[in-house]
């Protein structure tokens, strides 16, 4: 059987056995709860509390803010202590409801659900819209959005990203061991809103265990079926995956849909299954607490707005002095300058390195020995994008096809010479896309 | 702990490769045809290669001093150079040619041009041909066992027979590292095993080659005069060391293909039809010039552009 993945790629050190084998623990966090209006991608949420409420976990405190934009719970009962500007893993400042949190979890009655056979394609759609379910894989984008595709007929693969190819992240990797029903429910809804789709969940071929399990349980299943991906960053990203399993290659000014796919995160799934069948907001999220610097690595199931702090020292803390703390994985994480940032929707790792080895090296002059363009899973020239980003070039960047950057970080990685290629390239990227929105 | 960690752009880890690692493989990977010269040639070898190391790191620090710049002779290139300048001369050649070498191959072709990755051809070859050009009669007499004769592609050219056994082991009259196909070959296979290098460049090159001579040589594919062709006048070196020099080869995967058969063709054009029965120099330092050219014309075709909406 021919293996199925894509052109590029790196295998860095994946570190996930640090954590891989710690099952998930349910963390109630104690202090300040910190609610980000915007943890996804499109227009902020509007807060519906004020100072002083009182809320409930499972309360909805900020509305949607358009279409493209995505409700926000409370994930504990407490006060409102305010409305202010807070920072986010991402590192800008967003305008966030700080909630104190009174310790009792005290929950909302949630209104009734009727039975999944009973439910319509729009009545599915608007339950996750109303849950506040995002892609919770980094991006963060809504996930009604891309349940709504121009013509749902048209789509024939529904993929359930199991990939996991972010070197230490374990979090997908300990849900489906622990909750592949959970998982395989979310496909399974998702299936009844596209009549002609298959579901596949691609998990990557350096988790035997996942692909045994769902193997098993789909068994009876005809419309699913559990494909094992070569292990290659970053073959979880969408584009990526979509060829891996299909051989439709589509660039970035197409969406899955255009490829007749629809592509899902395992706790994005999850989080569908909770919507539709509990008729539950998106409150939690599975985070990996890793890296060489932590006392005792492990994945806990984390309530959304958890401080990192109090994240950490439930992991034992720290057991020497990191060097680099991120959010994320390595290679598409975001580094943090301190702790004092909410666990989002989108958050699936805490990674606290003794090393920063981006500060190890110094930046030398470009050898040009190709390793980038090897390994570029968009296929372009990232030597020849930095330099025209760092001349500030646009007109050269958009003709070597700047714009089909996914921002991987494979070219980093690779490069001899250690230069900052994704950074350059990203900051370019940044400069055009807001030029192309005014 | 609060407010003091390092922040920067994703991502956060870096493979172990290095320039300067890099540099010191192909050095390594230069050594047992450099050893083999030595052992061929004799001690005269051994300094004339100790000079032209000496001269190209020595004339880099010195540069980088006068023009105060960063000193960047830790990144090894400058021994590279060094030993496939040295490795390029015959091992006749006095010192001071050595040292001329060694500085022009260094501040001209180099580091005028802004230094490592800017240079637009090899700068040990661009030297080779300076030197060949200035300096013909010193530069092309070859010494083999005390005789002064001529090599064996030159034999061979004036229609006279060579012996491609001693050809493949080394044992023959030319510079002091390109003599030996298998020394060469050897370091060459470090470099493709250790992913410093890969067959592209190369194969394309010496297969190109080999159907030019078979096409226009005027012996067909008889394999005792392929042999010859393919084993002399540092084919060998010419196609695993200085073709698949990053700085001047391109960087598009096409690229590399193209850049292979424009030398393979240009080699066997010289070699041939041309007036000297080499050409690898200048059929490598003339492919250099087209590089931006090739890389224009052989861009990758990005992931999924131009596919068809379903």
């Amino acid at each position: 059987m021919p293996k199925f993945t894509f052109n590029g790629g790196i295998h860095p050190y994946d570190g996930k056995d640090l954590s891989k084998d710690k099952p998930i623990k349910e963390f109630l966090p104690k202090g300040e709860m910190v609610y980000p209006l915007s943890q996804h991608i499109g227009a902020p949420a509007t807060p519906l509390v004020g100072k002083g409420d009182r809320v409930l976990a499972g309360q909805k405190i900020g509305e949607a803010g358009g279409f493209v934009s995505a409700p926000v719970y409370a994930t504990v009962s407490g006060t409102v202590k305010g409305i202010e500007k807070r920072r986010v893993p991402a590192g800008n400042m967003v305008d966030s409801i700080i909630v104190e949190n009174d310790g009792t979890y005290e929950e909302v009655d949630y209104a009734p659900v009727k039975p999944l056979n009973e439910l319509s394609r729009d009545e599915i759609i608007s339950l996750v819209k109303e849950a506040g379910v995002v892609g919770m894989g980094g991006a963060g984008f809504p996930t009604h959005v891309k349940l709504s595709p121009k013509e749902p007929e048209k789509i024939d693969y529904v993929i359930a990203n199991c990939a996991e190819c972010e070197p230490y992240l374990t979090s997908d990797y300990r849900r489906m061991l622990e909750e592949p029903e959970k998982l395989i429910a979310g496909m399974k809804i998702e299936l009844m809103l596209f009549p002609n789709a298959k579901g596949i969940l691609a998990v990557e071929d350096n988790k035997p265990d996942c692909i045994n399990k769902l193997r098993e349980l789909t068994e009876k299943e005809p419309l699913i079926e559990v494909r094992a991906l070569k292990t290659k960053y970053p073959q979880g990203s969408e584009r990526q995956l979509i060829y891996a399993v299909t051989k439709r290659a589509i660039d970035s000014s197409r969406l899955p849909a255009d490829a007749g796919c629809i592509v899902n995160n395992v706790d994005t799934l999850v989080a569908i299954r909770r919507a539709v069948v509990e008729g539950r907001p998106l409150m939690h999220r599975i985070v990996t607490v890793t890296g060489d610097a932590v006392a005792h690595p492990q994945n806990f199931k984390v309530r959304c707005g958890t401080n990192y702090n109090e994240l950490l020292e439930a992991a034992g803390g720290l057991k020497c002095e990191p060097e680099k703390i991120i959010s994320g994985g390595p290679m598409m994480g975001f580094a943090l300058f301190d702790l004092n940032v909410p666990v989002t929707k989108s958050s699936s790792a805490l990674l606290c390195m003794t090393k920063d080895e981006v500060a190890v090296y110094e930046e030398g002059a470009c050898i040009r020995c190709g390793r980038c363009v090897e390994v570029c899973p968009g296929r372009v020239l990232p030597a020849k994008l930095a330099d025209a980003s760092e001349h500030g070039d646009a007109e050269t960047f958009l003709k070597y096809n700047g714009m089909e950057c996914c921002e991987c970080g494979c070219c980093s990685y690779v490069c001899p010479a250690k230069r900052h290629l994704t950074q350059s390239i990203k900051s370019m990227r940044k400069i055009m896309l807001a030029k192309k929105k005014k | 702990m609060n407010g003091s960690m390092n922040v920067s752009s994703n991502p956060h880890v870096r493979s172990k490769a290095t320039t300067s690692g890099i540099m010191i493989s192909v050095a390594i990977a230069l050594l047992p045809a450099a050893g083999f010269g030595v052992y061929n040639f004799g001690w005269r070898a051994l300094m004339l290669l100790c000079v032209c190391i000496a001269t190209c790191v020595a004339s880099e620090y010195i540069y980088e001093k006068c023009m105060k710049k960063k000193v960047t002779i830790g990144d090894f290139s400058a021994v590279v150079t060094g030993l496939l300048l040295g490795m390029n001369l015959p091992a006749s050649a006095p010192w001071w040619i050595a040292v001329i070498g060694g500085m022009f191959a260094i501040v001209v072709v180099k580091m005028l041009f802004g230094g490592l990755g800017q240079n637009f051809m090899n700068p040990a070859l661009g030297a080779r041909c300076f030197l060949l050009i200035s300096f013909t009669a010193r530069m092309t007499t070859f010494t083999y066992d005390g005789v002064t004769g001529a090599t064996p592609l030159a034999v061979l050219k004036s229609g006279g027979n060579v012996n491609t056994y001693d050809m493949v082991i080394g044992r023959i009259p030319g510079t002091i590292g390109e003599t030996s196909v298998i020394a060469i070959v050897i370091g060459a296979c470090f470099l493709l095993l250790s992913g410093i290098i890969d067959l592209r460049i190369p194969a394309s090159y010496i297969i190109t080659f080999a159907l030019f001579i078979g096409i226009f040589g005027g012996y067909g594919f008889d394999p005792y005069f392929l042999t010859a062709h393919l084993s002399g006048g540092g084919l060998m070196l010419g196609a695993f060391f200085m073709a698949t020099d990053y700085v001047t080869s391109p960087i598009t995967p096409a690229g590399k293909y193209a850049f292979g058969i424009i030398l393979g063709l240009l080699t066997g054009i010289f070699r041939i039809f041309g007036g000297s029965a080499e050409g690898v120099s200048y059929a490598i330092i003339l492919g250099n010039l087209l590089v931006p050219l090739i890389e224009r014309v052989t861009l990758p075709k990005c992931f999924g552009k131009g596919g068809e909406n379903r």
